[in-house]
């Protein structure tokens, strides 16, 4: 366990070091939920009025969550970029060989991602603040809103990093990052779910983020629905994108 | 005339081959505005139901969405296609021959008006098979495929002008999300007479990209409005005068002949 950790802090001090010497790197993931954020809360906000939307907070604070859980999902895809580049470069075989406890690596990726995405999600905060985003939860449900961003966060890189370590390019670059963007988008992204109609509110209910999203603009709300779910359905994710990415380490081992 | 249309048509033909060459460069601007187009059409559907929104098909609605984004996916193949001949020497090579910088320009956007071309009939025939019905009739269709045409034009030539400037194809890259921001604070999704937040709506009324759209969102759901049309004409090539002088101006200093 102390040679994961061992391995885990120092690469993820390395992964954060690159990260800050390399605006390029930190600002598209920061750019894009942002742009995203003032593109549906000021264009969509007259949503608010179609008959049958009910959120008490707001279309601010409701388009909030969508945006903060897909830039979770993308700082972890990011990041998978990240690891792909490593490969390329060969610092990752290097690492491989190095490292007394590989699991350590995905590791290290993990709490980079989660210490970038939690930059963004900070300035998003405070921009959605600016922007009169109301907050109906007490501190624990907004509390619970961010821990699912987090385990989200963490599905986003697991899912990365598996397809980052099965190709070893950045040519995997659309793999990563399409589903996901499918998975975000097939979500009640504009409006609740009850107010879908058609093959999309088929989709959308069999969509596991829907009850992530839905959960978390409960909590936001302070009003909180089917929260053990998400939960339960988050932590699953995890289980099994873990598998994925160590699966995709072990890929890695075998190509040397 | 004959000599530079003949260099246009060489490196056009270059341009269009090496596109077509390249799955990976012309797949997803022919699948990812049709992708987003199906959902978030159905996605937004409801706002169809707020007072004074124009249609009742927010697919109709949303279609222009697919042209405008099919042109910066033009915008930014032409600019990268551009920056590897810089960065691979092709340019240098090209000074030392007697091609004149505006057939080289004309020609660079061969491949983003091409595609642009084969999007336009694409996105058009799969949104009628989807049941869009286009109010200006079939001469209000062919005007869309001209507009989406030069828009994809407008776009590729700024493309050009980036890359010119920025000589790399990163630097092209990382300005395309800057261009992407442009289509999403206009009246992409929402009509501006409905945009409830003043910002935003005053941001997509001075946006050019605006204009665009509605002028192609017009034909398909209100028939013949000539403010629309000439305001989307009149910008379209408002951005490929403006690009091509750019390029041009910039080009002079990238072959520069010694």
């Amino acid at each position: 366990m102390r040679g994961t950790l061992h391995v885990a802090f120092g690469l993820a001090y390395r992964q954060l070091t690159v990260l800050f010497k390399n605006p390029s790197l930190f600002l598209p993931p920061m750019l894009f939920p942002l742009m995203n954020f003032a593109a549906f809360a000021g264009g969509l906000s007259r949503l608010r009025h179609v008959p049958g939307f009910h959120f008490h907070s707001g279309y601010t604070a409701f388009t909030f969550v969508f945006v903060l859980l897909q830039s979770a999902a993308f700082g972890g895809v990011f990041a998978g970029f990240g690891i792909a580049r490593d490969f390329e470069r060969g610092f990752a075989r290097r690492m491989l060989v190095s490292a007394p406890r590989r699991e350590g690596l995905i590791l290290g990726y993990a709490i980079a991602a989660l210490a970038r995405w939690t930059m963004i999600a900070g300035v998003l905060t405070i921009t959605a603040l600016v922007f009169g985003m109301q907050i109906g939860g007490s501190g624990v449900d907004v509390f619970g809103m961010y821990g699912l961003a987090v385990i989200f966060n963490t599905v986003g890189l697991l899912w990365a990093c598996g397809v980052a370590m099965r190709f070893r390019s950045v040519q995997a670059g659309p793999l990563m990052q399409t589903p996901v963007f499918l998975v975000l988008f097939l979500a009640p992204v504009y409006v609740p779910l009850a107010l879908l109609h058609g093959w999309i509110h088929t989709v959308a209910r069999l969509n596991p983020l829907t009850f992530l999203l839905e959960a978390g603009r409960s909590l936001l709300d302070g009003n909180p629905d089917q929260v053990v779910t998400a939960f339960g359905i988050a932590f699953a994710l995890v289980a099994i994108f873990a598998v994925w990415a160590r699966t995709g380490l072990a890929s890695a081992e075998r190509a040397g | 005339m004959s000599v530079i249309a003949h260099q246009v048509w060489l490196i056009a033909r270059r341009s269009l081959v090496r596109t077509a060459r390249q799955p990976g460069v012309w797949i997803p601007p022919l699948t990812f505005p049709l992708i987003l187009m199906a959902v978030n059409s159905n996605g937004l559907r409801a706002a169809t139901r707020l007072p004074g929104f124009p249609t009742h098909s927010f697919l109709a609605f949303f279609v222009p969405f697919a042209f405008m984004q099919g042109a910066l996916f033009a915008s930014a193949i032409a600019g990268t296609d551009l920056a590897r001949d810089i960065d691979n020497g092709f340019l240098n090579r090209l000074a030392l021959t007697p091609i004149r910088g505006a057939s080289l320009l004309l020609g660079e956007i061969g491949g983003a008006v091409g595609l642009g071309a084969i999007q336009a009939v694409v996105y058009l025939s799969i949104a009628l098979a989807a049941g869009v019905h286009i109010d200006a009739g079939v001469p209000g269709a062919v005007l869309i495929l001209v507009l989406a045409i030069l828009v994809a034009a407008g776009f590729g030539t700024l493309g050009l002008w980036l890359a010119l400037r920025t000589g790399s194809g990163e630097g092209v890259q990382s300005m395309f999300p800057l261009l992407f921001f442009l289509l999403l604070i206009s009246s992409m999704n929402m009509p501006r007479n409905l945009i409830e937040v003043s910002w935003f709506r005053d941001a997509a009324t001075v946006n050019p990209v605006s204009y665009m759209i509605e002028a192609l969102r017009s034909l398909v759901i209100v028939g013949w409005d000539g403010q629309a049309l000439a305001l989307g004409f009149g910008f379209a090539i408002a951005l490929i005068a403006l690009s091509l002088v750019l390029s041009a101006r910039q080009l002079k200093v990238r072959m520069a002949r010694t």
